[in-house]
């Protein structure tokens, strides 16, 4: 699909990351979770610790660690709102 | 005459001294407003987004939530009030005082028992010194505060809201604990480098806003877990937030209100160089004249009697 989502992971300090991305996979108190663009609106809490992955265009990844997380996937894209959010090194996030 | 110049080249050199302080401390509250700014420009995504998160949740689940729903009868209402830790910031933390003081007293004419919570070291000896109850304080960060204080003060005010949901008159409820019923919350508002003002905002019980869109329906959206716990969990964050928002602005505004007092100390303090230069030249000029004079009357009076012998 051509199609891209608009990702954008704020902090309550800062906007941490923001940028187009093809696949957001987070997991929420419920589970698991990957989002894909044209996905159902949705809100969701995300689990403690948990782990946001953003799929980059180019087969890369950016992971984050994230404390207090919520989910909000909106017909403009995904948004990732966190207390605080930690990058993870490319090796730890398998 | 030497000791009149001597006096004042000491206090020319004091005053000298005073004004490279308040230059530097100028230039330090200066370079903290733009930080402050900036910290208050990085919040705002978050901010945006968490209200956007808020609006789409508010029309999908019960708007019952005990922080959202005003209480019958008011009994206590918390009062949160935003100070400096260090004084030379001209009015800032008075100002902050007097509108808290004037809530205060509002508060109590509706016949509600206020309750204080305290951020600043100005505003807790303010307290301590008039021996008037303080609720609990917190100090150290009012120049960069953090969202961990802010989060901090919050869940201290949040706990204290949610116990004052079964009070009774007269004492505490069910728990035991005296809580509060409202929450307000004073800081200083940042204008501008020249103009902060204090105002007094309620921030708990939240009132959802029915705004009329403009965008037709929104999206229907999933939960995960559902609405009513999401917002169970998205409350305390957003009063955080709010907590945060207040303390930031708070420490630009703290911040201008110091540049501003120093700007002007270090602009007295010059016109004091000024004053005691002129003052101590022509205190000199005075002794110089004056031994001229001398030494002219002498020279005179030798030749007179030389010329008499």
């Amino acid at each position: 699909m051509a199609q891209q989502l608009h990702v954008e992971l704020v902090a309550v300090e800062e906007k941490v990351w923001s940028g187009e991305a093809e696949m957001v996979v987070a997991r929420t108190t419920e589970g698991e979770l990957g989002v894909l663009p044209g996905h159902a609106p949705l809100l969701g809490q995300l689990a403690e610790p948990g782990q946001v992955r953003i799929k980059l265009p180019g087969g890369e990844q950016v992971s984050y660690e994230v404390a207090g997380g919520f989910l909000s996937v909106t017909g403009e894209g995904v948004t990732i709102l966190a207390e605080s959010a930690t990058p993870v090194s490319a090796a730890q996030s398998r | 005459m030497a000791a009149q110049v001597r006096v004042l080249r000491q206090r020319i050199r004091s005053a000298k001294g005073m004004k490279k302080i308040t230059k530097a401390m100028e230039l330090v509250a200066t370079s903290r407003i733009a930080k402050a700014q900036a910290r208050v420009e990085a919040s705002l995504p978050y901010a945006r987004a968490i209200t956007g998160v808020l609006t789409a949740l508010a029309s999908n689940a019960r708007i019952d939530h005990p922080l959202l729903t005003p209480r019958e009868r008011v009994r206590r209402a918390g009062v949160l009030l935003v100070t400096a830790d260090r004084g030379l910031a001209g009015g800032y933390s008075s100002n902050a005082i007097k509108t808290a003081e004037s809530l205060l007293a509002r508060l109590r004419e509706d016949g509600k028992e206020p309750v204080l919570y305290v951020i600043g070291r100005k505003g807790v000896s303010f307290y301590r010194f008039r021996n008037r109850p303080i609720e609990a304080n917190w100090t150290g960060f009012s120049e960069q505060p953090s969202f961990a204080d802010a989060r901090a003060v919050g869940e201290t005010l949040i706990k204290a809201f949610t116990a004052g949901a079964d009070d009774v008159d007269g004492g505490a409820g069910a728990d035991g604990v005296l809580g509060i019923d409202e929450l307000h919350v004073v800081y200083t508002e940042f204008h501008s480098l020249m103009t902060q003002t204090p105002v007094a905002r309620i921030i708990g019980p939240m009132q959802v806003e029915d705004r009329p869109r403009s965008e037709g329906l929104l999206p229907a959206y999933e939960f995960e877990p559902e609405a009513d716990a999401l917002l169970d969990a998205l409350l305390p964050r957003y009063i955080n937030t709010r907590i945060y928002a207040a303390l930031i602005e708070s420490a630009a505004s703290e911040s201008a209100a110091r540049r501003r007092a120093m700007k002007s100390a270090t602009d007295n303090a010059e016109e004091m160089i000024e004053k005691y230069t002129r003052e101590m030249n022509s205190a000199r000029q005075a002794g110089i004249t004056q031994e001229i004079s001398e030494i002219v009357g002498g020279a005179n009076a030798l030749a007179a009697s030389g010329s008499e012998v």
